[in-house]
């Protein structure tokens, strides 16, 4: 059904990306902010110095703000899988539904009971159990992290999973392959250490804002040097993910990866781009690729990038939707041919158990399972709607790693006028570095959309298309939530930011002990 | 260990262990019932901070207890989970808008310069604690009642009404919308009951205790009625059965009062819950302050005895746990609703962790309820709400 011209799928998708993109606002806050406030207090109750106590409690302080959103935009997001992705919850709860109920019993008990502990144990408990419930928050949220992208990994590659023709849905065959599947791994590790520069920026921020204002001298440089170290080691880590990523991309889902390089033909000794620009020259059979006006690159290096191999072929757009004998690559045509007759072979299985006739269930079972690999392609006529929007997968891909990389050096740069220059009077590092907080919510939302756009119209990488996962529901009773959900969380985040910027200002009035 | 099992052994215990999040949820609700108290304690602004301290060091667990429950539910029974929250859209929404706009009121209430004022958030948490246990207890009561839905040979599931599970709620016409609604306020008087318990549990105020007292018996009363209504409906109408071995289902007479007296453990459970529910209260009532505030546990402890076995006899014993009054066949049970037998066996080593999440919480609790909120406290907390 048809609303505001748009369908249920993609009211659906809008409410859920805008429900994700609010949530992702708000996590990658908690994620590390929960590490630097328990290394802040192991400082404290180590030294049981009076000024790391106070760094300790204003951090904290603006963890608890931002947690409390963080939880309210949560919650919709688990539901929101059986209310707008019903035939999803089915098709895949066995193997999805197992992550979030783990994130449940693991991860949120351990967070929501010792964050009560860190929030209410001054002097309630003693100071090494108060400490070592900071510990315990960071944990539990970081845990939290592992179950739900351990199932949005499963979602890009699907892994350790069988589909059973009975129930018409996938069934988990090993949990250790989609616990420990490198996407997940990669996933995990490349998102937490995002998050954690993400953090690290906002210590720096707002303590070069305080040093701006000349207040809290030593109160933000402590702060600074903490952030700082911590976002060091951490974007290291998130290079070193981030590269390992773009090889799984590039193995199980060439289409995305080609998206991201906004590669459209495939060569050998492809070459990178660094910066490019697209100019907008829809054809009608091609309404998502756009050519380029201008790039710079480097020779050679999306081939090393993506296979360690600086002659490996690196098929384009166009190479996965014709095909390429030479390379092997099975064209989009050929999978959604196939795609189909898996399709009608399910439906002709289902037909022939109703009435009983084994010998042909089993006959058609045996042309599903030849042709179940491209299931999910069968739901569609047209290979070019299997192709996601690649000017957003490429902006939002360099966008991700030009500001990647300008943190990277900041921390440097912050680091070396911490140890060998006076960093109070380099106005213009403090500028940059408070200039730099909306940067890192910009590179950490350009993250997810790489991620999430790059994988349509699959909700469940060559399974399962988005259009086939919505519940059967109308559309005007999504957009009615979709309407509702945008204005509550933009209020609330009006609130957040209101609410954090006079901490900040209340704890700069504070006089230096 | 698991492997052991057999696949119907599993899906018992997995209902087993989605009944119990459910019984310990309803327990937690207290502190929804506590925020539709917070007026009730006038407009002295130390006893409302008090209040709503008290219940705020406990929020976060009810709304974990309820992530939990539903990510349990999605993971042992996967087609009850996309068949009633795809279905009953419009029910699960309220509930979830009910929970994000508590999530922050806590936190944000007193804050200065926190954009909607203090009164917004007072009335979130009063929002948060209507919705969340009405429309929770409602939901809950369809177990026993029933919904209209179908589901096709591929397990994809069609709900009927147009009003997406606002029917269950608001559609006068039927006599079991009466049945769903006296749930739906039973448990919303008991979070309330629960809730003054609790306080004069944790909270040291003379003014407090003696307002809940009062607010105890006020509470209880219409608990007591709404939920024998509900109670002598469900114990003498027709319950979903299904047939162990072809899985069709019909219509048994006196189905759950049946199961009640086939699971004897069960029945007895029952009979225990509502013994401790209703010596909770007198006992809080009528006894000297410090006997009262042990009245939280007995209550507490009869209501999770009392939901968990309404959740048993919902679904074990051969019993539809989510039936369609559309199509019967459609109706859902613990064995065609579950996950494969290997997921549950997977998820069954993970639920050996909740002795450890049972016990790190209790520890919690008690370390920080040792002493009772004061109202110096209040002034001197860094962190109070």
């Amino acid at each position: 059904m048809d609303t505001f011209g748009l369908t249920v799928v993609e009211w659906s998708r809008a409410q859920f990306a805008l429900t994700a993109m609010y949530h992702w606002i708000f996590v990658p806050l908690t994620l590390g902010t929960s590490f630097i406030v328990a290394i802040m207090m192991t400082i404290y109750v180590k030294t049981g110095k009076e000024i790391w106590k106070n760094i300790t409690k204003f951090w904290m302080t603006l963890f608890g703000i931002n947690f409390a959103i963080g939880v309210a935009t949560g919650i919709i997001l688990e539901f929101e899988f059986g209310t707008n992705w019903s035939n999803y919850s089915w098709f895949v709860g066995d193997i999805f539904g197992a992550p979030l109920a783990i994130e449940g019993i693991m991860a949120f008990f351990m967070e929501s009971t010792f964050i009560e502990i860190l929030f209410f144990g001054w002097g309630r408990v003693s100071k090494k159990f108060h400490l070592l419930s900071a510990w315990l928050v960071a944990i539990g949220s970081n845990l939290s992290a592992l179950w739900i992208l351990v199932a949005n990994a499963w979602m890009q590659n699907p892994v350790g999973t069988v589909f059973n023709p009975d129930t018409a849905r996938n069934e988990m065959t090993n949990f250790w392959d989609v616990l420990f599947s490198p996407t997940a791994v990669n996933k995990f590790l490349h998102t937490i250490s995002s998050a954690y520069v993400l953090s690290a920026i906002f210590v720096i921020g707002v303590s070069a804002w305080f040093l701006l204002k000349n207040r809290r001298i030593v109160f933000a440089k402590k702060s600074m040097l903490i952030g700082a170290v911590f976002g060091l080691i951490s974007a290291f880590y998130m290079f070193a993910t981030g590269d390992e990523s773009a090889r799984r991309v590039f193995n199980d889902q060439p289409m995305k990866f080609a998206a991201m390089e906004g590669l459209y033909d495939g060569e050998k000794n492809a070459p990178l781009v660094v910066i490019g620009l697209m100019k907008k020259v829809p054809t009608p059979e091609n309404p998502k690729m756009n050519e380029f006006a201008f790039k710079i690159e480097i020779p050679n290096m999306l081939s090393y990038m993506a296979a360690l191999d600086p002659n490996a072929f690196v098929p384009g757009v166009r190479d996965l939707v014709h095909g390429s004998e030479e390379h092997g690559i099975v064209s989009y045509y050929e999978r959604i041919r196939m795609g189909k007759l898996a399709i009608k072979a399910l439906s002709d299985y289902k037909l022939a158990k109703e009435i009983a006739s084994e010998h042909e269930a089993q006959k058609h079972l045996s042309v599903f399972n030849q042709n179940y690999k491209y299931f999910g392609y069968g739901y569609y006529n047209d290979p070019h709607h299997l192709i996601p929007n690649v000017p957003l997968v490429f902006y939002s891909f360099h966008i991700m790693v030009g500001l990647g990389t300008h943190f990277l050096i900041l921390f440097i740069v912050v680091l070396f006028f911490l140890f060998k220059r006076d960093i109070v009077k380099a106005r213009w590092l403090n500028y940059v570095s408070l200039l730099t907080i909306p940067l890192a919510y910009i590179a950490s939302q350009a993250g997810w959309m790489v991620a999430e756009f790059g994988r349509q119209p699959w909700v469940v990488q060559d399974l399962m298309p988005t259009l086939s996962a919505v519940s059967n529901i109308e559309s005007k009773s999504v957009i009615v939530t979709f309407v509702m959900f945008a204005i509550v969380f933009t209020v609330l985040l009006i609130a957040e930011i209101k609410i954090m910027l006079s901490q900040i200002v209340k704890e700069s009035k504070v006089e230096e002990d | 260990m698991f492997e052991n099992l057999s696949y119907t052994t599993l899906q018992e215990y997995w209902w087993i262990i989605v009944s119990l999040l459910g019984a310990i949820l309803v327990f937690m609700l207290f502190v929804q019932g506590g925020q539709t108290l917070i007026y009730s304690f006038g407009k002295d602004k130390i006893s409302r901070k008090i209040i709503v301290n008290a219940l705020g060091r406990k929020w976060d667990l009810t709304f974990t207890t309820l992530v939990t429950f539903g990510g349990a539910a999605f993971a042992s029974f996967p087609l009850f989970y996309a068949t009633s929250f795809g279905g009953a859209y419009w029910v699960w929404m309220l509930i979830l808008f009910a929970f994000i706009i508590q999530a922050v009121s806590y936190e944000y209430r007193t804050k200065p310069n926190n954009f909607l004022g203090e009164k917004t958030y007072m009335a979130f948490l009063f929002i948060n604690g209507l919705l969340g246990t009405v429309l929770l207890g409602t939901a809950v009561a369809t177990f026993f009642t029933g919904s209209e839905f179908s589901i096709n040979n591929m397990n994809s599931s069609f709900w009927q009404s147009p009003y997406r599970g606002l029917e269950l709620a608001f559609n006068f016409t039927s006599y079991y919308t009466y049945v769903n609604l006296s749930l739906g306020l039973a448990v919303f008087f008991l979070s309330r009951v629960l809730a003054s318990l609790y306080f004069m549990n944790s909270v040291s105020n003379k003014d407090i205790i003696v307002k809940c007292r009062k607010l105890l018996i006020d509470n209880a009363i219409p608990f007591l009625i709404f939920f024998l209504f509900f109670i002598v409906n469900i114990l003498i109408k027709d319950g979903f059965a299904y047939n162990s071995v072809g899985g069709e289902v019909s219509l048994v007479k006196y189905k759950y009062f049946h199961n009640l007296i086939e699971m004897p453990v069960v029945g007895l459970m029952f009979v225990i819950g509502v013994v401790l529910v209703l010596w909770g209260i007198i006992n809080s009532f009528i006894k000297d302050d410090d006997a009262a505030s042990k009245g939280i546990w007995f209550t507490g402890g009869g209501t999770i005895l009392t939901v968990f076995a309404l959740f048993l006899i919902s679904g074990l014993n051969n019993t539809c746990f989510y039936p369609s009054t559309f199509d019967l066949q459609s109706s859902l049970n613990i064995r065609n609703a579950s996950s494969s037998e290997y997921t549950l066996v997977a998820m069954s080593y993970v639920s050996l962790l909740v002795p450890f999440v049972i016990a790190y919480i209790w520890y919690e609790w008690s370390s920080l309820n040792k002493e009772k909120i004061t109202a110096e406290e209040m002034e001197n907390d860094h962190h109070a709400y």
